[in-house]
């Protein structure tokens, strides 16, 4: 884990429970507390697609998957989920070919229950391609590549 | 509270018009006063559910360029907008008009011109209703749907080949609606085999894209014979509710809270259950929906929707027929007037007007979905009588 990445943050609420992304209050509306860095963490696959039409500036096709992070023992909140990206085999992680024709790869990348990482990629899709302004949001997040 | 009659319903052809969305929306407007009997100068509210004039076409101040056209000056005015239950969200506010005695009567028009862009374009647009956290991985509304078909499939061991009888049912209902963009037929091997979209759905799975518009007068019960005699229907029921933002989120992937929310309203003020329903709109726009609504509406037990598709339970001559216009997936959806369609249909069916498509029914709800089940109208109409 390196110091130049930064935080996968969720929202830690007074009533314990846990969200990402962050909100202003928790889901039953606690006042939020703390933050908590999802990179410290695995997850499992919830469930999967592989979009083959995709908007501009995203990879085509565009692996994504439902994640569920394993928080340990002692969290008995709602589930932690994240959708995103999936790391591809071919595919470097830090983003280079974020919008690159990928057409012709096999769909399936990864399986319901595989466990899974976040990696950190700099730009998720091109920011300029597509509708939204580009200075609205970030566009750098967490890819998920199935652990060994 | 009045009772709120619908007096007047029109849809345009939908599919690939040359008309821009201002000739739309005027086509569906006079014909749903014509339907209605009444003039543009008769209207006090004036509303047109739409989504995205302004990114899809450069155009807004859409309501406003209606009242003028259709001669409705000084009619109160208002755009609409909910994403794809903007339809919806419109009946909602024409009802409210009503209801709440500020109008008298209340024109809605819903419409949207959508195929002058490419599919990459437009899946763009709709994709910006999702959440920032979303839409930077790239996420659609198709991989929404895919992502829910294989939790779907896999929690209640539902056979892949289900979703695709949606598809072939409603495509075979399409063919007797004159104003749907498909009237053909499609085979399950067909949809089966067709091009993978987002897996594990393929392209016959989606509505297509989709230019059209669609009208409804409405007034109080108390009025309503002055202009249709006994020709009209009742909104004997109407709830709005939405969902998280952020789909991840929900307790449950394969649960619309915003249906189940919003059809309790709805039951509640119409005094029935899902049982007394005769035929139902659902936002089909995904086939995956139809199984989620069915369920979320209280018509069949969670997880028990893709048998009632298998049984035929939702056939056009089954026990509870679904989507008997085509639904979006055949009749297509243009975005804003998907919601005012449904309508148009129940209205039909629920006075006996529905043609080739006509149903035994008495009670006849829509459900009007827009995001991935972000925010939901539920609108139960019966006969006048």
């Amino acid at each position: 884990m390196t110091d130049d990445v930064p935080p996968f943050e969720a929202a830690v609420y007074a009533d314990g429970s846990i969200t990402y992304p962050p909100h202003p209050v928790g889901p039953d509306g606690a006042e939020r507390t703390d933050t908590l860095d999802l990179r410290e963490y695995e997850a499992h696959v919830v469930t999967w697609t592989t979009s083959t039409a995709t908007p501009p500036g995203v990879r085509q096709p565009n692996a994504l998957a439902i994640v569920e992070f394993d928080l340990g023992g002692s969290y008995d909140g709602p589930p932690v989920r994240a959708l995103g990206q999936v790391v591809v085999e071919d595919e470097t992680a830090d983003g280079e070919d974020a919008s690159g024709d990928r057409s012709g790869t096999d769909t399936q990348v990864v399986a319901v229950g595989d466990r899974v990482e976040p990696v950190y990629v700099a730009e998720l899709r091109d920011p300029e391609a597509g509708i939204r302004e580009p200075a609205s949001q970030s566009w750098d997040g967490f890819r998920f590549r199935p652990v060994e | 509270m009045e009772r709120v009659a619908i007096i007047g319903a029109s849809m345009t052809q939908f599919g690939q018009r040359d008309a821009w969305l201002r000739e739309l929306l005027v086509e569906a407007g006079e014909a749903a006063l014509a339907d209605a009997n009444v003039t543009g100068a008769a209207l006090d509210h004036l509303y047109v559910s739409n989504m995205a004039s302004g990114e899809f076409e450069g155009q807004t101040g859409v309501v406003n360029a209606l009242a003028h056209d259709l001669a409705a000056t000084p009619a109160y005015t208002a755009r609409v907008d909910q994403t794809s239950a903007s339809g919806g969200a419109g009946v909602y506010a024409a009802w409210q008009s009503v209801a709440s005695g500020a109008s008298d009567c209340t024109l809605l028009v819903g419409g949207e011109k959508m195929t002058h862009r490419s599919t990459a374009e437009a899946t763009d647009v709709i994709a910006s209703l999702t959440h920032p956290v979303e839409y930077k991985h790239g996420v659609t509304l198709p991989s929404f749907a895919g992502l829910t078909a294989r939790h779907y499939l896999e929690t209640y061991d539902a056979p892949r080949e289900s979703l695709g009888k949606v598809a072939v049912k409603n495509h075979a209902n399409g063919v007797d609606n004159p104003h749907a963009q498909f009237r053909k037929e499609v085979d399950l091997e067909t949809v089966l085999e067709s091009p993978i979209v987002a897996d594990p759905l393929r392209l016959y799975d989606f509505c297509p894209i989709t230019d059209g518009s669609a009208g409804l007068v409405l007034c109080p019960v108390s009025v309503a014979e002055e202009y249709v005699d006994d020709e009209y229907v009742v909104i004997s029921g109407i709830g709005g509710a939405t969902d998280t933002h952020v789909v991840h989120e929900r307790a449950d992937l394969t649960t619309m809270g915003g249906v189940r929310d919003s059809a309790a309203i709805a039951y509640e003020m119409a005094d029935i259950g899902p049982d007394d329903v005769d035929v139902a709109e659902l936002h089909d726009m995904f086939t995956i929906l139809e199984f989620l609504q069915s369920e979320d509406l209280g018509f069949f037990e969670k997880g028990a929707g893709w048998r009632a598709v298998e049984d035929g339970v939702t056939d056009r001559d089954g026990d509870l027929p679904i989507n008997t216009s085509g639904g979006l997936k055949s009749k297509g959806h243009p975005l804003g007037a998907s919601g005012v369609a449904q309508l148009y249909e129940v209205v039909n069916q629920v006075r006996g007007t529905a043609g080739p498509r006509q149903v035994d029914a008495d009670v006849g709800l829509a459900c009007n979905v827009g995001g991935f089940g972000n925010c939901v109208t539920t609108t139960v109409v019966e006969g006048a009588q």
